[in-house]
């Protein structure tokens, strides 16, 4: 018998892929978004909005991830944005090996932005790094406000939390306060952008939010800012 | 269902620690779990069960050690234990708190064996 320490994490391989992905992005000054969300809470129709908002200033391109299927990444291509499919043939989130092989099909040099939309499920995306600058989850109201306490890992990964179709408030009982503070005390620093994706309300705060993370890592990799951006960052951008 | 996929890296890591130091099998994978990760215990006992047969592994026991969260206030100072839905400072009510631990996702140890399992429980 003998004891064997190990001490490293169990999700070791996996994390060691996301750090070279991330090097990866930082080197080449792109902005790489894991957007999660159960199925049917707007992921792509927030990325159609939020690709809307930015792509007179940003090269952007988007990953899809689901299942099966090529329907997210038609809708995206058909706005003239590169789209790569990722199907998972089951499984449930994205990993960082999959996301090394989408990326290799895509012009890094071209790009400031790229979305990756992961498997809709709000439990195991959570635990799994991509090489992403951040985790964003979408929320929709139809879920119910209810939702932080169900599945708290999601909330407190995230580094901001969209509230999506808050259009339908009206006809939904969604306790907005409630849900608020729920996520406040889970997530005391992330901010919290409401947006209604299909009718472009509220996307300007959070296309704001988006830009400034983006221009942080175009200046990190030594890109000049770009136009309104620099402007929002307290930084002159070019005229 | 992801437990699935976080069972393989478990194997993944102590097969292959196992074989470096010349085990002939493993009767114990010690890991541990923070509260603040979407980890059941069920789940990866169920995938231990599955995923183990044919390897060198197989028979052996997962342990695991359920990490609770605990998080200092970066205003007062305060060091404490909480669930996972209360981040909050409970001396000050501080927003402004950093995690310590409960977001574990680590392999510990293993114990090997270098004569197959049977024989050496004796």
């Amino acid at each position: 018998m003998a004891t064997i320490d190990l001490s490293k994490p169990i999700l070791d391989r996996n994390e060691k892929l996301a750090a070279e992905n991330r090097a990866r992005f930082d080197s080449a000054g792109v902005f790489v978004l894991d957007l999660m969300a159960s199925p049917g809470a707007g992921k792509t129709s927030t990325i159609l909005a939020t690709i809307a908002a930015l792509r007179d200033r940003y090269g952007i391109a988007v990953i899809e991830g689901d299942i099966a299927s090529k329907v997210d990444a038609e809708k995206v291509k058909a706005h003239g944005i590169p789209a790569v499919q990722i199907n998972t043939g089951g499984a449930c989130h994205l990993e960082s090996d999959m996301i090394q092989r989408a990326v290799d099909t895509l012009d890094l040099d071209a790009l400031d932005l790229i979305i990756v939309e992961n498997v809709g499920n709000l439990v195991c995306p959570t635990e799994f790094f991509l090489g992403e600058h951040a985790k964003v989850m979408i929320l929709s109201v139809p879920e119910g406000h209810d939702k932080p306490y169900k599945y708290p890992g999601i909330f407190q990964i995230s580094e901001a939390v969209i509230l999506n179709k808050v259009d339908t408030l009206p006809v939904f009982d969604f306790d907005e306060d409630e849900f608020t503070s729920v996520v406040r005390s889970l997530n005391p620093t992330a901010p919290i952008f409401r947006i209604a994706a299909t009718k472009g309300q509220g996307v300007d705060e959070w296309a704001g939010w988006l830009a400034r993370r983006i221009e942080a890592v175009r200046t990190a990799a030594g890109k000049p800012p770009v136009g309104d951006a620099g402007a929002a960052t307290g930084e002159e951008g070019p005229a | 269902m992801h437990e699935m996929g976080i069972t393989q890296g478990i194997l993944e890591a102590a097969v292959e620690a196992a074989e470096r130091a010349g085990a002939d099998s493993i009767t114990e994978i010690r890991i541990s779990v923070g509260e603040l990760t979407e980890v059941v215990e069920f789940a990866l006992q169920f995938a231990f069960e599955a995923l183990t047969p044919g390897t060198i592994a197989e028979g052996a026991t997962l342990v695991v050690t359920h990490v609770a969260p605990r998080s200092r206030c970066n205003d007062c100072g305060a060091e404490y234990d909480h669930d996972r839905f209360t981040m909050l400072c409970p001396e000050c009510d501080s927003l402004n708190v950093t995690l310590l631990q409960g977001r574990e996702l680590q392999i510990d140890s293993i114990e090997t064996s270098e004569e197959p399992t049977e024989e050496s429980q004796g």
